[in-house]
């Protein structure tokens, strides 16, 4: 049961990323790689800050602003200085492993001892595992319901055209290398938080903790598109936290089979191939009929 | 019109290059001159490469100049992005899916583009209170777009998408519109209702218009003013009773002259 409670936490402080990278990925139709570096970057902030004794809520928020700040890079190496937009994440995600090194001063800082979001009294009268819950629904609910809101101004959509046809958004006087780098600042931002929330969860910030993440924040996005289907722009947004509790569960039950930790990424870029592959696979196989008539049926045909 | 009339647009000794400083480096644009009028509904022949689309580019800020100066009115904006041009200026292209987010529904395009050449604010889009005035707008085209304007725009017929893509771009009454061979890509039916439909809208709104086309006759039947590009130079100009006067025969003898 506790590793249940576990994994809906997990998923759900997980799922910040899932829904960041759902802005450049899905809403800017393009796939940003700095956020391998702005998780750690964010986690790196965030230790440090509270280990010098900032206020634990102000160290996440701090963490968000270098996540912004290293967007921002992205950004304009990608709109001004025609980068492309995959390289342009690279380099950014590569500078960052050296800039987290600066900031921590060592590989790995730990939080023993020091107060965290999660050391409240409140949370920790929880029954064990129901701190990370409550924080991931509190953060999740702020974000999710501040986005829908920002989707429906002007703004937003301008921001959402922007991804969806370049040349018409221009047209009609968006000023798209704009709206790409607010999408990249805002994600890249709420990255950064994401890794200060899930580095004060674990206790600790570790430089390569940034590795394999994209893959993981792509997992919940394409496991809630898979899961749910057809959706409106709203609906995806909550599907893609469900999709990263789900993920979760499949990541319980396969360390339940007996793979190790080590294993994670292996299993994580796997889930995530079988996923993105399933469009191909159902054509190739039928899997449609197979689901719906039954496999009688389709073994008559 | 009399010629002291001040123009609504001027381009002057305008030379557009592409491919500068490389081997490849070519002049479309070659000191061109041309004067548009407010009202004007000027219809843009020309064989392929004579440089009516990089006519239309270069007007619209995608590229930019290498000489010469446009004026609107009084404004010197030949350095004016294309996004700051879009408040006086509107396009339709050729492909209708240049024209539309797919993605997006026929209301919510609409609304994007009421919105053109403004500030995107933090304000929310109000898409509900704008829903009736849209139905109406649609309705004008009588091609079934005002039945389906909660539709995402990737499942409309061409013909719909650029009868869409027409409204989007007249809806804020643009000091100038720039139709870029927009019925090409439609069948001949579906192309002669949209073509209608812009004459219809073009000279009842008073739109002062530039329509690039392959069709000589609806460059003969449209508009007040027909102009021939060649090799980067406007080499014909008509208007009004000279153009109406005008016959698909001199036209093409014309033609056999500059080639």
């Amino acid at each position: 049961m506790s590793m249940i409670v576990s994994s809906i936490g997990q998923g759900l402080l997980w799922a910040i990323l899932g829904i960041a990278l759902f802005l450049t990925f899905r809403i800017l139709d393009f796939p940003d790689m700095t956020v391998e570096g702005t998780f750690p970057l964010g986690a790196a902030t965030a230790v440090t800050a509270i280990a010098h004794g900032m206020n634990p809520y102000a160290a996440t928020l701090l963490a968000f602003v270098t996540g912004a700040a290293a967007g921002l890079i992205t950004g304009l190496l990608y709109t001004k200085g025609k980068i492309p937009i995959l390289l342009a994440g690279i380099l950014v995600m590569t500078a960052c492993l050296s800039v987290n090194l600066r900031i921590m001063g060592s590989a790995n800082v730990s939080l023993l001892g020091k107060q965290t979001i999660f050391s409240g009294h409140f949370l920790q009268s929880l029954p064990k595992y129901f701190d990370s819950v409550f924080i991931g629904l509190v953060v999740i609910l702020i974000v999710t319901v501040l986005l829908i809101l920002f989707l429906q101004t002007n703004l937003g959509q301008a921001f959402i055209v922007t991804g969806d046809n370049r040349i018409m958004a221009r047209s009609i006087g968006i000023n798209t290398d704009n709206m790409t780098m607010m999408g990249l600042m805002v994600s890249n931002g709420m990255i950064g938080m994401g890794g200060a929330l899930i580095a004060q969860n674990n206790g600790y910030a570790d430089v390569n903790m940034g590795i394999g993440i994209i893959v993981i924040a792509l997992a919940s996005i394409i496991i809630g598109e898979v899961v749910f289907g057809e959706l409106t722009l709203n609906q995806r947004l909550v599907a893609v936290t469900l999709g990263s509790i789900l993920y979760r569960f499949v990541l319980l039950i396969v360390l339940q089979l007996g793979f190790s930790t080590n294993d994670l990424n292996l299993l994580s870029a796997i889930i995530l191939a079988v996923c993105l592959m399933l469009p191909q696979l159902s054509k190739k196989l039928h899997l449609n009929q197979v689901l719906k008539k039954g496999v009688a049926k389709y073994d008559e045909n | 019109m009399t010629k002291t009339e001040t123009p609504l647009l001027s381009l002057t000794n305008i030379v557009t290059k592409v491919n500068v400083n490389t081997p490849n480096e070519v002049m479309i644009l070659r000191h061109l001159n041309l004067d548009i009028y407010a009202g004007d509904f000027i219809t843009v022949l020309g064989s392929n490469g004579a440089g009516k689309s990089t006519l239309f580019n270069t007007i619209s800020g995608e590229l930019p100049v290498n000489d010469g100066h446009i004026q609107l009115k009084d404004h010197d904006i030949t350095h004016l992005s294309v996004e700051k041009r879009t408040a006086f200026l509107a396009r339709v292209f050729q492909d209708p899916k240049m024209g539309t987010a797919p993605r997006m529904t026929v209301a919510e395009n609409l609304l994007l583009a009421s919105q053109r050449g403004k500030r995107r604010t933090l304000r929310l889009r109000r898409l509900k209170q704008s829903l009736p005035h849209f139905k109406a707008l649609t309705a004008t085209m009588n091609n079934g777009l005002s039945e389906r304007l909660s539709t995402a725009t990737e499942s409309l017929s061409g013909g719909q998408r650029q009868a869409l893509s027409f409204l989007m771009a007249t809806e804020q009454h643009p000091d100038l519109l720039l139709l870029d061979e927009h019925t090409a890509a439609l069948d001949p039916k579906t192309s002669a209702e949209l073509m209608t439909q812009t004459n219809q809208r073009v000279t009842q709104e008073k739109l002062t218009c530039l329509m690039i086309t392959h069709h000589l006759d609806d460059a003969l039947k449209y508009g007040n003013r027909l102009i021939v590009l060649d090799q980067g130079q406007i080499k014909y100009d008509v208007r009004g009773a000279e153009k109406a006067a005008l016959t698909k025969d001199k036209l093409l003898s014309f033609f056999d002259t500059i080639e």
